[in-house]
């Protein structure tokens, strides 16, 4: 049976976006308020499962060729060496740095050691969260 | 080098993290964990010189100051299990080179093996009570996946039970956790032992401890806790089953040793006897099962269970002979275990069945393997000058100490019956008539024998050298019998 699934794909393909930019926004909220790389990752990996839900599996495997296995391992790694980058210079384990740079267009920005190991921790939650849905969702 | 101590467990991890980037790449993976493997050996073996000649090492997570960040420890004793864990991970890592079928090595089987031993490791070193808990769920997790890889009918089957099991039992922990912080209002483990000595003997702390006694209980599997572990342990390959068997167990049974003597030391007259009266029970149940079975992989996971009975009784003293005696009997059985499985595969893997009844003779054509698994049974059973000697008689010599004179004859005893048990697996299997057919090559019999007598050739080193570890063993004991060195440690520096 064919399902009129016209509406629904026609605001995915809008909605995803404004999802996708959502999850960046609370990636980087993060750093002083509540958000950060989990739950950034969650609403990430909550807009794929929105483009699963209007197309399928084997078109939003097409449109985002990617292993999610190795999404998962790369965010470890990412996670573990900025955590591992306190060992050279000899304090404890997950000890942060930070400072403030000038970046362009974006001003007096501070930049934190933890938003790298955050970046690591979105990754680790997009590729988990997505190879579970894939493997649920590829059974049938 | 402050970090050192965390090396044995960031090393695993990163190397587990880069093997998941090419499953399908069966060579580079088995490079590269043998790679990774041996760095953190290295780095396991730096830092018990390190504790040997600094004492205790304590760091605590994100400079923060203890109690409130994560305290990392590594004193002798978790020193020690470290690097045997990292050493018989090693053997079974290579044993599993010719062992473990293919299909399995590209199903993230050692990426699994490293991501539990980061969880073995860290449970083994971490000084924050809520932080063990997330160490043993690492461990869980990955040991999900290595008791599942492959998908048997008798595979999916135990490890529902296995996992069913280990959820009731780490919701417990989780709710024990609760208990002891509502008391204490801390996690810190040496700030825990603290403040349980400030409040003294109380009816609720005695609660605590015989929660945290189930929580454990169930992962090292003690009596009547240990149902579970003879049907799960049977299911999977022999080389998870070396790894679960010689270390799974173990982290449960150093969760008991740790809290039962840096927290639970005010009603010892309770806590400790409860704990003697179930490890005798535990060694009477492991007997009787390595006695009954015909199934060569049940009698070796039933002598899992008196292994774990003999320790905590030594533990249960609570003086310097039991304690010193538990913890070389702990180390040899991590060893001995490790050796004996690979033998028993062997075995499995040259008749094609793990019923003695249906093998016979196999001294004839494999006379090596034979004698080496004598060695190891005499060790297993503590005949002078072998492994399990030294331990055992530490441990009966405490038991007369502490005027426990019948357990301690029992304990005895009980060598006999585990001596009856192996020696049982080598009158089936190696003498009579020839039975049954051979189903390996003589190559990869080779190949699956040379980790085996290495790990064999250790564990009687193990033994014969017992003499040069003492003064490990020593260090070990007396952080275990004196909690203050602990605490000193990790307070260094801040009150």
């Amino acid at each position: 049976m064919k399902t009129n699934d016209l509406i629904i794909q026609t605001t995915t393909k809008v909605v995803f976006f404004i999802i996708f930019l959502f999850s960046i926004h609370i990636f980087f909220a993060g750093h002083y308020t509540p958000g950060g790389g989990f739950v950034g990752g969650l609403v990430m990996s909550s807009a794929i499962v929105l483009l699963m839900l209007a197309f399928d599996l084997k078109t939003v495997q097409d449109m985002l060729p990617v292993n999610y296995t190795v999404i998962t391992a790369i965010g470890l790694i990412i996670s573990l060496l900025t955590a591992a980058g306190s060992i050279f210079f000899n304090v404890p384990f997950f000890t942060h740095v930070y400072d403030y740079f000038n970046l362009p267009l974006l001003g007096e920005t501070s930049i934190h050691t933890a938003m790298f190991f955050d970046t690591g921790v979105y990754l680790v939650v997009v590729g988990v969260t997505m190879n579970i849905i894939q493997m649920i969702g590829g059974d049938e | 080098m402050i970090n050192l101590l965390l090396l044995p467990v960031l090393i695993p991890f990163l190397f587990a993290a880069v093997l998941l980037l090419f499953p399908k790449k069966v060579k580079a993976q088995r490079v590269v964990t043998m790679i990774g493997l041996a760095f953190a050996l290295a780095s396991s073996i730096a830092l018990l010189y390190k504790v040997k000649v600094n004492g205790v090492q304590a760091l605590t997570l994100g400079s923060w100051a203890p109690p409130f960040g994560i305290t990392m420890v590594s004193d002798m004793f978790s020193a020690l299990l470290v690097t045997s864990s990292l050493l018989i991970a090693l053997f079974v890592v290579w044993y599993s080179f010719t062992s473990i079928e293919e299909e399995r090595e590209k199903a993230f089987y050692y990426p699994a093996i490293l991501f539990m031993l980061t969880g073995v490791n860290g449970a083994f070193t971490t000084g924050d009570i809520f932080n063990m808990f997330v160490f043993f769920e690492v461990l869980l997790m990955s040991s999900y996946v290595l008791i599942v890889l492959g998908g048997e009918k008798i595979q999916l089957k135990e490890s529902i039970k296995y996992i069913i099991v280990n959820i009731v039992s780490s919701s417990l922990f989780v709710i024990t956790v609760g208990y002891l912080y509502s008391v204490v209002g801390t996690l810190n483990m040496a700030d825990i032992s603290v403040k349980l000595a400030e409040i003294g003997p109380s009816g609720i702390v005695t609660v605590i401890a015989v929660l945290f006694l189930i929580v454990f209980g169930i992962k090292g599997g003690i009596f009547p806790l240990f149902f579970w572990l003879p049907g799960s342990y049977g299911a999977p390959p022999i080389p998870v089953l070396a790894l679960f068997g010689a270390l799974l167990t173990k982290v449960g049974v150093y969760a008991i040793m740790r809290t039962y003597t840096l927290f639970f030391t005010t009603d010892v007259g309770y806590t400790h006897n409860l704990l003697m009266i179930l490890s005798i029970l535990t060694i009477v149940v492991g007997c009787i099962g390595a006695l009954a079975y015909f199934n060569v992989k049940q009698i070796i996971i039933y002598n899992i269970v008196i292994a774990v009975g003999v320790i905590l009784f030594g533990a249960s003293v609570m003086n310097e002979s039991g304690m010193m005696g538990s913890v070389f009997y702990l180390i040899h059985d991590i060893l001995i275990k490790g050796a004996l499985f690979l033998l028993i595969g062997i075995i499995i893997k040259i008749t094609g069945t793990s019923d003695l009844r249906k093998m016979g003779g196999l001294m004839k054509r494999y006379p090596l393997l034979a004698w080496v698994y004598l060695i190891v049974a005499f060790g297993l059973a503590g005949i002078p000058p072998l492994s399990g000697f030294i331990g055992k008689l530490l441990i009966v010599q405490g038991g007369f100490e502490g005027d426990l004179l019948w357990q301690s004859i029992f304990i005895l005893a009980s060598s006999l019956l585990v001596l009856l048990s192996a020696i049982r697996i080598f009158i089936y299997a190696f003498w009579g008539e020839e039975k049954g057919q051979h189903l390996i090559s003589k190559e990869k019999y080779r190949h699956l024998l040379a980790p085996a007598i290495t790990l064999a050739s250790l564990t009687v080193l193990y033994g014969v050298g017992a003499e040069y570890l003492v003064p490990f063993m020593t260090d070990a004991t007396n952080v275990l019998l004196d909690p203050s060195i602990y605490i000193d440690a990790v307070f260094e520096g801040v009150k």
